[in-house]
Formats: C-alpha cells, structure tokens, sequence
C-alpha cells in the first residue's frame, strides 16, 4: 500500500481500526454465548429452567464498561475532528463554487479551473459555497468531506503529503447527475505548482495522473 | 352468532361487530384484530412492492453504465424505496399490525380505548398511500428527490414533491391516532391485578413508542406545512434563494426523523421480549431495566438528532454535543441486547422457527448497532457520511433488526392470528437462507462505502464493480427468500393445520384464549396474580 496522502487519513483510519476492533470482539462475544447457551441449555437436555430477575453486579459492569468504551470512542473521534477543523490562517486558500453539477476552483489570483490543485506540504483551506442546491465536497482518498450549502460559507482543511491524483465526488443528492458530479484533486511539487500558478494557462502540463 | 355447527368456536372471523357480513363487515369493522389484518394486508402489500424496487436498483447497479433504466428513473426509484420502506412499511409495520392485534389482548381488554378512532387511523393510513401512488401518476411524474426531501433541491425539483409530501403529512396524522389510542388504552384498559410493572415488555415498548408518536410526528407534520407553502406561495423559509436556511429544514426534518428510527426499533425490541422467555421457558433477565430502558431511549432519542448532519456546516461545538450524545443513547440498546443473551442462561431452550428468527435479529442488529458508533464518532463520520456505508448501517438496523422481528413477530403469533400451523422445517430453512442473502446484499456495502462510495448514485467507478454484484447477488437470495416466506404462510393458512391455543408454551395473557380468539377476546376479563414471564403459571394453564 501506498503512504497516506494526509495525516488525517492515518487519524481516521486508526480511529475506525479502534472502534470496529472493539466491536468485533463484542459482536463474537454476544454471538459465541447466545450460540453456547443454546446449546448448553436445549429442551432436549431436560434441564429444569431457573427463573433468575437480575443481578446487580453483572449489570452495573455491563454498563459501566460500555460506558467507558464508548467515551474513549468519543473521544479519539472529537479529537480527530479538532484536528480537521484547526484551520491555520496561512493556509493557501482556494474558492469551490459548487453548481448542477460540476465543481469550479478560484484562486486568489484569479485563475479559475474544474479541477483542483494544490501544492505538496502545504495546508489548503477550502471556502466552499453552492450557486443552486446543496453538494458536498468529499476526497475519498483523504478522507474528509463537507457540505456545500447556497447562500452559506462551509470549509474544509486538509495538507496533502503525498503526490498524485485523487478523486472529487459530490456526497449530497443534488439531482439528474449527481452520480456523475465527478472531478478530481492533483497535488503537485511545489515548483511545478507554482510555475502553473503563474501561468497563463488555466490547465497543467503536469504528468502527474496517479 | 350461531354458525350451525358445534365444532367451529365462535371466534373473531365469524362473529362481526356491524350487522353486515362479507367484504364489509371487514371494511366497518371496529374489532381491533380485524383492524389489526386489514393493516397486515396493506403493509405487507407496500412491502412486497418497495422490495421489487430494491430488486430493480440492484439490478440497474450490477454494473457501472446504464442496465435498464435512465437516472431520472433510478432517482424516482430510491426516492419511492425510502418514502414506501420507511412511511408505508416500518414505521406502521410493528405498532399497527401486532400492536393493534395484541396490545388489547396481552392487557386483558376487550379492545382499544377507542375502536371507532382505531378504524379511522386505518382509512387515513389509506388514504396517504393513496396519495402517495396517485403522485406517481400524475403529470409531473413520481417524486426524486430522496425520502429526506431535502430542500433547496426539493424546491426546485419538478416532480410532484408537494402531493408526495402531503402524503407523508396525512400518514402523520394515522401515526398520532394509533399513538394516542395506544397510550390511552394501556393507561385505561389495563385488566384488574396488571399493574405497569405486570405489563409485558411488548407493552411497554409499544407504550413508548405511541408516546414518540404523539409528541414528534406533529413536527414532520408542520415541517411538510412549511415546505408546501414555500413551493406554492414562494415564502422564504427553508430555500435560501428566498432567504430561508435549508439547514433549518435538516434541523426540523431530523427532530422527526431521528425519534422515528426509535418508532421503528422500539416495537421490535418489544417482541424479541416476548419471544425469548417463551421459548427460553424462564424469565427474563431485567425486567424493569428493559422496561425502563424503552422510555428512556423514547426520550433520551430526540436529543440526537443532528447526528445526521455533522457534514451540514453547522458549528463544531454541535457536533462534538451531538456526538457525545449519540454515544450515550446507544447504551440502553446494548444494555437490552446483554438482557436478552443472559435471558437465556439456565433456560430451556426451545429453538423454534420464531427463536431462530430473534437469534437472526440479535446477530444483524448488533452489527447494526456497533457501526451506529463507527458513525457517531466525528473523525469517521466526516468520511462516511453519505456513503453506502451508512446505507449498510440503517439496513442493518431497520431491515436486519426492525424487518427480520416482523418477520419473528409473524411467526410467533400466526397461529394466534390465524388459529393455522405453518410448516416448521420451511420456516427453519427460511432463516437460514434469509441470513445468507441478508449479508450478501448488505455486508459488502460497508466496504464500499469505507472505500469512498457515496450513496444515491446511479453510476459508479470501476474499481466498486465486484463488491456490487456480490450485493445484487444477494438481493436476488434476500427477495427470492421473502417470498418463499409469503408463500408457504400463505398455503398455511388455506391448508396448514389446526393451531392449539398455546402451542409454543407462552404465558401472556394472548396464550390463556383460544386460536384464532373470540370477539372481545375474553369471556371474562382476567384478574391478573402472576408476574408476565412467570412460566409457573403453564401447570394451570393446562387445566384452564
């Protein structure tokens, strides 16, 4: 496998691991006794039923220690968020302009383009608004993803680490095409980046595809 | 009413409450378990049909490109899915048929507080999927724009958004109606001795739910009022265009919806109460935990409902609050799924067809409800959101908890119902083949969606195109299944054999009269002595 492309991937990759781990071993848990049990206590066996109401202790621990998981899940969650949402203010930013349905990138010097690129290291914020109905902006790849709203500002960080080409899908139901509502996000090194900013021309002559 | 022979028992088939006979001494009829099959009927029919348009998607999704259908139709196609899966089926499913057929009985009363309302509650039931499938028809053509009708796009869309959605408004109405019957029944019509703490759990939860019912259907209700005045008057309230805030809309559609994914689960959990201690032939394990527990996801459950939106740009301090009550309110579900495990230990376990179906139940909707928390994290949220991921998830939840218990609650009580035997080993290979093309279908769609597929797509990439047709190769096992099912219920009824009154060894009060039951149920309305899971009582029961 290839390094992840952002930090933030290795965050919510760790975090899923950490939740889905511990619900492996408690989904086998309940299923193993619930299979057990049955077994162990078939009609067959002629076993006399005993009526038992509750048992405090049992019942104090299984819900203080899903009390604790689950905070802990909580936890690990918010903080990787916090981490999504510390936007630095030096960030490079870049205008979304999301319509029916295609997405559209202004900078800062005016250059305009359907897809998105960025420079390698380098933190980009992106301030995101709709010109018709809601979208969502959402790098697979990186993991992270927004909503786009008309009339409305939303943002979205990320720094890439790595080169390449990642997909762009559109993640809110905006319509006919909204499965098409494709494009794509290539990182490229910092000088090839910046002699394309600089350019005239509006596309890349980078050779990056992926 | 004499019907000339001995040996048939009076029972609620052939004694009417109207002085018509036929077709319309059903349609007239205030007797809640007429009212309660007449539902059954209904549902059963809008399931089988939301189930055919399953089976289309997948079909049009089997492989990237077009397949059968253009996008407008697989639009109109997931939209009428959700809006007939979630208005027609599950939300009425459980309350409606088995609520209706049981609540009274299981309480020891005649009927429900008020019969003549409980018809009504039917008819307007009706009339919004009659509206529903009118809106299909008409110009304008079915609506598209996903069972949320998110606005600005439902604004804008020039499908029949407004009569779909007036439909959702009148089913709101027969929601309440139910609610407030139920709510009424139990306070009122409870038999002497049946104090709350007597109730059976499927009481208890159907009680919760009708309270659910009550409170937040009115704001589904006033949301859709909102929304239809927008579309015709042009009001700015939701559509930013006009000046409105469509998060707003997500806001007040949420404050409904979530509490209604409780309407869905609550019942469910009600019978998987019911069905363990019989079968288990002890009682259950906490009673008053899983008693309590129900109310309190009841209320508990409407402060998290923005957890559907922590892509919605609202304030990251929301999120966080509602993240970290999402985490809390998943405790007592889990809390109910220790009760019932432990329920089993020291029983005498009897694992009949509606048994396996509980074990089916607790297996899919623990999965269900663990990747409940996979999304209730923020970091994983923020990925998942809006994928199949997520699809997978309420699948889980809604068809392999919610759907799976109508299917145990069908088996459970059929020949209560019907006073007819349905064929053990059928059932038995059911299950199994039901388990089978459950998690073909679904399984693979957490991987899809961990994998960045979004959901509501019509077209995908490539590198989706394997896990895609093990998922429609399921579908075809998962429907072929339900059929299968409906079939052999359906020659159980025209040739099955004569169900005794008790034939599973139950206790509740709908196991001590005889199958199918008699008008009004009891001849004499029973004193209550016995706690409900007290299988002490099946020495008696006997000699009754």
């Amino acid at each position: 496998m290839s390094p992840a492309p952002t930090t933030h991937v290795e965050t919510v990759d760790f975090v899923m691991l950490y939740i889905v781990g511990i619900s492996v071993i408690l989904l086998l848990g309940i299923t193993a006794t619930m299979i057990y049990f049955v077994f162990k206590y078939h009609r067959k066996k002629g076993h006399q039923p005993v009526d038992i109401h509750g048992n405090f202790w049992l019942e104090l621990i299984w819900i203080a220690v899903p009390t604790a998981l689950v905070l802990s899940m909580f936890y690990f969650g918010y903080t990787g968020f916090r981490d999504l949402r510390d936007i630095p203010a030096d960030a490079f930013k870049v205008k979304v302009e999301a319509m029916m349905w295609k997405f559209s990138f202004k900078y800062d010097n005016g250059k305009q383009t359907d897809t998105l690129y960025v420079p390698i290291n380098t933190p980009i914020h992106l301030e995101m608004t709709s010109v018709d109905v809601n979208h969502a902006f959402f790098i697979p790849a990186f993991r992270i993803k927004e909503d786009i709203i008309n009339n409305k500002v939303t943002d979205l960080y990320f720094k890439p680490e790595e080169l390449g080409k990642y997909d762009v899908a559109c993640a809110e139901y905006c319509g006919l095409k909204h499965s098409m509502m494709y494009t794509a996000v290539k990182v490229l090194p910092k000088q090839e980046f910046d002699a394309w900013y600089d350019a005239k021309s509006n596309e890349s002559t980078s050779v990056i595809t992926k | 009413m004499a019907n000339g022979k001995d040996t048939v028992a009076e029972n609620f088939y052939n004694q009417s409450t109207n002085k018509h006979t036929g077709i319309l001494s059903w349609l007239l009829t205030v007797d809640h378990k007429r009212i309660g099959l007449m539902y059954l009927y209904a549902i059963l029919t809008f399931f089988v049909v939301g189930v055919i348009i399953g089976l289309l998607m997948r079909l049009e999704l089997i492989a990237p490109g077009r397949q059968l259908m253009d996008a407008q139709t697989y639009n109109a196609l997931f939209t009428l899915h959700g809006v007939i899966m979630i208005f027609l089926f599950i939300i009425p499913g459980l309350p409606a048929i088995f609520g209706n057929f049981f609540l009274p009985i299981q309480l020891g009363a005649r009927d429900v507080a008020f019969p003549r309302l409980n018809l009504l509650s039917f008819y307007v039931y009706l009339a919004g999927a009659f509206l529903a499938l009118l809106s299909l028809f008409l110009p304008g053509g079915p609506i598209d724009t996903g069972w949320t009708f998110y606005i600005p796009y439902s604004v804008r869309s020039t499908t029949n958004v407004s009569l779909a959605i007036f439909a959702a408004f009148v089913l709101g109405f027969s929601s309440i109606l139910t609610g407030i019957n139920f709510v009424t029944t139990v306070h009122r019509l409870r038999a002497p001795g049946m104090t709350f703490f007597k109730m059976p759990l499927f009481i208890w939860a159907t009680y919760a739910t009708a309270w659910i019912q009550i409170i937040a259907t009115p704001v589904i209700g006033i949301t859709i009022l909102l929304v239809m005045v927008e579309r015709a008057f042009g009001v700015g309230i939701f559509d930013p265009a006009l000046g409105g805030d469509p998060i707003l809309f997500q806001h007040m559609f949420w404050i409904y919806s979530h509490p209604a994914v409780y309407i869905m689960i609550l019942p469910a959990m009600g019978v998987v109460s019911e069905i363990i201690p019989t079968f288990v032939r002890r009682t259950i394990f906490g009673y008053k935990a899983i008693a309590i527990s129900s109310l309190a996801i009841a209320f508990v459950g409407y402060l998290v409902w923005a957890h559907h939106m922590f892509t919605s740009g609202m304030s990251d301090t929301a999120r966080w609050i509602f993240s970290l009550l999402t985490f809390i309110v998943a405790l007592p579900s889990g809390v109910k799924v220790f009760n019932w495990v432990a329920t089993m230990y020291k029983g005498s376990i009897d694992p009949k067809p509606p048994f396996l179906w509980v074990m089916n139940f607790i297996f899919l909707f623990s999965i269900g409800g663990l990747t409940g928390l996979v999304l209730g994290s923020l970091a994983t949220d923020i990925h998942l959101h809006d994928t199949y991921f997520v699809v997978a998830h309420f699948h889980y939840v809604m068809f392999g908890g919610t759907g799976t218990i109508f299917f145990a609650a069908l088996h459970y009580w059929f020949p209560k119902m019907f006073g007819k035997m349905y064929n053990d080993r059928l059932a038995r290979i059911a299950v199994v083949l039901f388990f089978v093309g459950f998690n073909l279908l679904y399984f693979p769609k957490f991987i899809l969606g961990y994998m960045g597929m979004p959901r509501r797509y019509y077209d995908y990439l490539p590198q989706f195109e394997p896990l895609q047709f093990v998922s429609t190769v399921g579908s075809w096992i998962l429907a072929g299944t339900i059929f299968f099912i409906i079939g052999y219920l359906i020659h159980a009824l025209l040739k099955g054999k004569k169900a005794t009154s008790n034939p599973w060894g139950g206790v509740t009060l709908e196991w001590h009269i005889p199958s199918p039951p008699p008008l009004e149920n009891f001849k004499e309305i029973p004193t209550v002595t016995h706690e409900p899971y007290d299988f002490s009582q099946l020495k008696e029961m006997k000699d009754e």
